[in-house]
């Protein structure tokens, strides 16, 4: 019998669900950007070990705009899957998704209420603002 | 063996202290009087690292960042495929993976605070 | 007012086909014409071969999930109109192994259902000469929406997890496992936190909420997820009282 799993193109599309499917989408993206990212910038500082020169040239390398755009998505990343991930944090502890009670048609459910979809919006706009932010700091100087 | 339970609070906690830490570690950048790129210069960078204060927080963030970032690949990779091979790999990748990262960056911040 | 609408049908027997394809038919649709009166028609007055499973017609029996227009649904629950499309493309659902056609194997969904124990564990038992637990509403509305779980499959064919993770028992099964923790004549409260607390079990989800969306009868499998993992991080402990066996008194 074939096997018909959705496989990863089952999460790798976030526009079939709502908002909740839309947020679990970008937490792993994001996720995933922030390793990276981690991992490099561990890498990156790791030049003020060999002194004041590799230390500049490593800033000739990501103070630039190229660095600078990568940053402000970093900053986005950040402030998103840091603000999302203390709404799961709650969600997750049972608070703040509604109590069971008696299912009424057209039964909405009470785990994807209003509040829910809000913080998921809020830490979007969060993680917009702070963007503009990180560009008026970064940018702003030039 | 550890218990998922046991390992997600740890997922949990180390993430909440992270948001504190990098806030903190952000806040360091952005409160140099003389702006965000005289911050990143030779001399205050190692200037912060003198700070012992701020030396550690460094290596909190270097330490809770990893746990929480090495686990989270841990969980995606243990989703995205199945098997004992494989699921032991994924394990010892993934601690392999935050300890190195923790070991580079914690030679970083001890040479660089001892710096003249 | 009739619509003349197309229907597209999924097609396949593993038996003799290397490749799917869709097969389409021209239908109309009145208001009140559902998916499965439109599959029907066509199964009685153009081609009897495809294959689809349905019984009740009415969204009890959960027989007639599938994947319309992209989101699994029970064809007997959905319009045509409701669709706002000409076109209707029926696919078996998602994450089930295709038996033919429309029709998908549930056993794997249903072994890991009995993998939860789906049933009351206490060494005692209601019995008919007289004894009985006493529940009040209170204790019993905290499981009663989770037992009106039809186990038509469509949540287990929008989760992402189980889109990728074979062990993952998916949110119908840890719906139902939080549905017998939380009856109060249940005992069996470290056995069942056990199960779940595994490298597949309940951590897997991530709260994408796409169960909950495609449920057909309110159960929030969701819902029942989160306080589940809120039970095993030691939240709403004290929400559980044992329940005592009563011994009804003639009247």
């Amino acid at each position: 019998m074939k096997e018909n799993r959705e496989g990863i193109k089952g999460w790798l599309n976030p526009t079939r669900y709502g908002a909740n499917r839309f947020a679990y989408w970008l937490q792993r993206l994001t996720g995933l950007g922030l390793l990276a990212y981690f991992i490099a910038h561990v890498i990156e500082t790791s030049n003020i070990v060999y002194g004041k020169n590799a230390w500049e040239k490593m800033l000739a390398v990501t103070q630039t705009t190229e660095g600078h755009i990568v940053l402000m998505v970093v900053i986005g990343m950040c402030v998103f899957h840091a603000a999302n991930g203390v709404r799961l944090y709650i969600a997750e502890h049972g608070k703040g998704i509604g109590r069971p009670g008696r299912p009424e048609y057209p039964y909405k459910p009470t785990s994807l209420g209003l509040g829910m979809k809000a913080c998921i919006w809020v830490s979007v706009a969060l993680a917009a603002l702070a963007m503009m932010y990180g560009a008026y700091v970064l940018f702003g100087e030039v | 063996m550890v218990r998922e339970s046991s390992i997600m609070k740890i997922h949990y906690y180390t993430g909440l202290a992270a948001i504190v830490l990098v806030a903190i570690h952000i806040l360091f950048r952005l409160t140099v009087p003389e702006g965000y790129s005289a911050s990143l210069e030779y001399e205050n960078v190692i200037a912060n690292y003198k700070n012992i204060s701020y030396s550690l927080v460094l290596e909190l963030i270097l330490v809770t960042v990893a746990i929480h970032g090495f686990n989270g690949l841990r969980v995606i990779l243990l989703e995205l495929r199945q098997g004992d091979g494989w699921e032991s790999a994924v394990k010892w990748l993934c601690i392999a993976g935050a300890v190195a990262v923790i070991v580079y960056g914690t030679r970083t911040i001890l040479l660089a605070s001892m710096m003249g | 007012m009739a619509k003349r609408v197309k229907i597209r049908v999924f097609r396949y027997n593993p038996a003799h086909d290397t490749d799917a394809r869709y097969d389409e038919f021209e239908v109309e649709a009145e208001r009140w014409t559902t998916v499965l009166d439109a599959l029907l028609y066509i199964k009685a007055h153009k081609d009897h071969s495809i294959a689809l499973r349905y019984s009740c017609r009415m969204a009890s029996c959960g027989s007639c999930g599938m994947l319309i227009n992209g989101i699994p649904r029970l064809a007997c629950y959905t319009k045509v109109y409701e669709l706002g499309s000409d076109v209707v493309t029926c696919r078996p659902l998602p994450n089930f192994p295709i038996i033919r056609d429309l029709a998908a194997d549930f056993t794997a969904f249903f072994a890991k259902h009995k993998s939860m124990k789906p049933y009351i564990i206490n060494e005692v038992a209601e019995s008919i000469d007289g004894r009985e637990f006493i529940q009040k509403p209170e204790e019993v509305e905290k499981y009663l929406q989770f037992s009106y779980c039809i186990k038509c499959g469509l949540c287990y064919a929008a989760c992402p997890t189980v889109a990728t993770d074979r062990r993952f028992p998916g949110p119908q099964a840890l719906a139902q496992m939080y549905r017998y923790l939380i009856d109060s004549r249940d005992k069996a409260t470290d056995e069942r936190l056990r199960i779940v607390d595994d490298r597949h079990g309940v951590w897997r989800c991530h709260f994408a909420g796409s169960c909950s969306m495609v449920c057909p009868k309110g159960v929030d499998p969701a819902l029942g997820i989160q306080l589940l993992r809120a039970y095993l991080l030691g939240m709403n402990r004290d929400s559980k009282v044992v329940a005592e066996l009563y011994r009804r008194e003639p009247k």
